[in-house]
């Protein structure tokens, strides 16, 4: 009996226990926390899915875009975007879309050129076509592109006036302004970050000369800087090397914000415990920088960073727009812009707006993205 | 101590940073191969015309070109204080300061109305968007605030241009006078033509500032809505009218219009591109120009210049601030 009653408590016990109850306890790292709230933004998750397809977008741009980025089509030049259809003439509707071939003639009386769909001629979109053959990452040879049309000619923004796929020069064009971004800002977080570490470790006569080189530097306006130094670029220049010119400038200048960012975390991590004891313990200035320091701020630096991103692409949007930055053959958004400066071309020719509709996007999706990333490290 | 002696001190200490400023200006100057002569002989030769050798032996002796650097550079910065900023080139030799002149005072009021703008726009809406905060106004507002800051100011403007055109069939395509004054004497017509075309280009300056405006002005009445002394004047029975305007705005408006000097050259630097896509007559438009035509000297004048704007600027929205806000110290 008493085993009984022995037996009878412990299984009172252990009932009570938390294993037996169906409740499970998982312990989640810091990491998979953050990721917890970083989900809860469904604006920014939303955009990162739409960074991620551009990104992936201009990796592979030469495989994702129909044509390639200085094809010119001399019987479209000009041309208005294409429209797909379902439903043809006879208010039939195909599963298929399509696009009408069209006929350009020259319009006698505007000098301009008039396109008109031939309803007998259907063009059927594919996936995976055979077209024009590229060289990807210079040694992947193919001629498969994403989509396109086996006969006949698709253009989902219209083309320019020598007759060149916008949607085209858009994915590559993608390629130069978006990597742009990346790059400046990772000449970014390495001089800030250093600078501003510096700055607020040693403090004193460094910290106090660095920050004097700040203030002034930031009492220029940037936009000038950056035009006035990419206008100094010798204009022989080849294409390539005005790309690295750019990015070089963008981020040579750009840097001082991030640097004031990391400095005030510094500062206020000098003071800690931690750094003191492995002060005291005879870190070195690298150790104690790299090991300790910088983990800690790196939360901070990669929201700056996130942010600073999207001021990148405009500059160079910008000066590619004034003529001052991208050359050709190379092209960018900015530079996409540059045709419709004149107002006629714009009047006449909107739809080479479209590099602009990309920009903002871009844009918004890192300020989308950046905001998020600020909301969740914050303590 | 008191105000003048606060002004002395910071004026006397903008010294050293213009100094350098004008240092890093000529920095830019010198970058591109060649000097003052060559480039001025290529541009000449540009627009089909011909520089005398005894014009060019001229500049070179006020340039100081073939002496060392820091001569060249003394040579540069000492016409200033004589209003002598050179030659634009580019421009059949214009004195660059008669095209300041030109230019200057559009600039100005370009700038502080788009100013203006910003905070007469951001601050409102921003409070409005704290007070009623996680509505759906609240959402729309942050989603306009968030286009307004990843459009860039050039793009805004080309829209506009576009949309105007396209869409209510005006002749707009830039510059701030309809074609019939654009030449004419000022008169009281004239005048009223200036204004009704003033709204486009400062809106298109603006509302990327106000973007951002908005936002800080959101986040800060916030958090200073959730303090306890707001909590204390609501229980004191204060309209609430009273205590969002009396009590939280003004601390929340510190830091933002303590930041005006900061704001300055975001605002320039946007006024610089709408008035090269818009076609206004500028400072903006003059400096691109300069650099277009590889005239480094005026490009790098005008730099100089557009910083002691600001520095000037910033000083006066100090002094402001100081002088309003009883909190500042003057030591």
């Amino acid at each position: 009996m008493v085993f009984e009653k022995i037996k009878n408590l412990v299984k009172h016990y252990r009932k009570k226990s938390p294993e037996k109850n169906n409740e499970e306890y998982k312990e989640l790292s810091p990491k998979q926390l953050m990721w917890r709230k970083f989900i809860k933004h469904r604006v920014a998750v939303g955009a990162s899915v739409i960074l991620i397809i551009f990104y992936t977008m201009i990796i592979f741009a030469e495989f994702f875009a129909p044509y390639s980025v200085n094809t010119d089509h001399i019987d479209y030049l000009s041309a208005p975007p294409d429209r797909i259809r379902f439903i043809d003439s006879e208010g039939k509707f195909h599963i298929r879309p399509f696009v009408y071939r069209r006929i350009g003639e020259r319009d006698p009386d505007m000098l301009r050129f008039v396109y008109t769909e031939d309803k007998s001629k259907k063009d059927y979109l594919s996936l995976f076509v055979h077209g024009e053959e590229y060289k990807m990452f210079g040694f992947i040879k193919s001629n498969i592109h994403f989509f396109g049309v086996d006969e006949g000619n698709i253009f989902i923004f219209g083309t320019d006036q020598r007759g060149r796929d916008l949607l085209s020069r858009v994915i590559f064009g993608g390629r130069i302004s978006l990597s742009i971004g990346i790059i400046g800002v990772v000449i970014i977080i390495f001089l800030g970050s250093i600078m501003g570490t510096i700055s607020g470790y040693y403090g004193g006569l460094i910290d106090n000369v660095i920050q004097r080189f700040i203030e002034v530097l930031r009492t220029l306006p940037q936009i000038a800087l950056w035009m006035a130094l990419a206008a100094a670029l010798p204009p022989a220049l080849p294409s390539t090397y005005v790309y690295l010119g750019i990015v070089l400038i963008l981020g040579l200048i750009g840097w001082t914000a991030l640097a004031r960012e990391v400095r005030g975390k510094v500062l206020a991590l000098r003071r800690t415990d931690f750094i003191f004891a492995a002060e005291v313990s005879g870190a070195s200035f690298g150790r104690v920088m790299f090991v300790h320091i910088i983990p800690n701020v790196s939360s901070h630096i990669i929201v700056t960073a996130t942010l600073i991103i999207p001021e990148m692409i405009l500059g160079e949007s910008a000066l590619s727009f004034l003529g001052l930055g991208i050359k050709p053959p190379m092209t960018s958004w900015g530079l996409l812009l540059n045709q419709v400066r004149e107002v006629q071309v714009l009047k006449h020719f909107p739809w080479l707006l479209f590099p602009g509709l990309f920009i903002v996007v871009s844009v918004l999706c890192f300020n989308f993205l950046g905001d998020a990333l600020r909301d969740v490290s914050a303590p | 101590m008191g105000m003048l002696a606060y002004i002395i001190r910071r004026i006397l200490l903008s010294i050293p940073i213009i100094i350098l400023i004008s240092i890093i200006c000529f920095i830019i100057i010198q970058l591109p191969p060649g000097d003052y002569v060559t480039a001025y002989a290529a541009i000449v030769a540009n627009r089909g015309g011909l520089a005398s050798q005894q014009l060019l032996e001229l500049l070179r002796t006020r340039y100081g070109l073939g002496e060392p650097v820091y001569v060249q550079y003394w040579r540069w910065v000492s016409g200033f204080p004589r209003w002598d900023f050179g030659i634009a080139m580019s421009i059949n030799d214009t004195p660059v300061v008669d095209l300041l002149r030109e230019r200057l005072p559009l600039t100005l009021i370009l700038n502080f109305l788009a100013l203006i703008f910003i905070e007469a726009i951001a601050i409102p809406v921003g409070v409005f968007s704290a007070t009623h905060k996680y509505t759906l106004m609240d959402y729309f507002l942050t989603f306009i605030a968030f286009v307004g800051i990843s459009v860039p100011g050039f793009l805004l403007a080309l829209l506009i241009i576009f949309f105007s055109v396209f869409y209510f069939g005006s002749q707009y395509i830039g510059g701030l006078f309809s074609p019939e004054f654009i030449a004419a004497p000022w008169s009281w017509a004239r005048v009223v033509d200036f204004i009704k075309h003033l709204p486009i280009p400062v809106i298109a300056i603006g509302i990327g500032g106000t973007a951002g405006t908005m936002r800080i002005m959101r986040a800060n009445t916030m958090d200073v809505l959730n303090q306890p002394f707001i909590q204390t004047a609501r229980a004191k029975g204060l309209k609430e009218r009273v205590v969002i305007y009396k009590h939280a705005v003004r601390i929340s408006i510190n830091p933002i219009i303590s930041r005006i000097g900061v704001y300055l050259p975001e605002i320039l630097a946007t006024e610089m591109l709408v008035s090269i896509v818009l076609n206004l007559r500028t400072i903006g438009p003059l400096f691109y120009q300069a650099l277009i035509s590889q005239d480094m000297y005026l490009a790098g004048t005008i730099l100089l210049i557009i910083s002691v704007i600001l520095i000037v600027g910033n000083l006066i929205a100090d002094i402001t601030l100081a002088w309003i806000d009883p909190r500042i110290s003057y030591e």
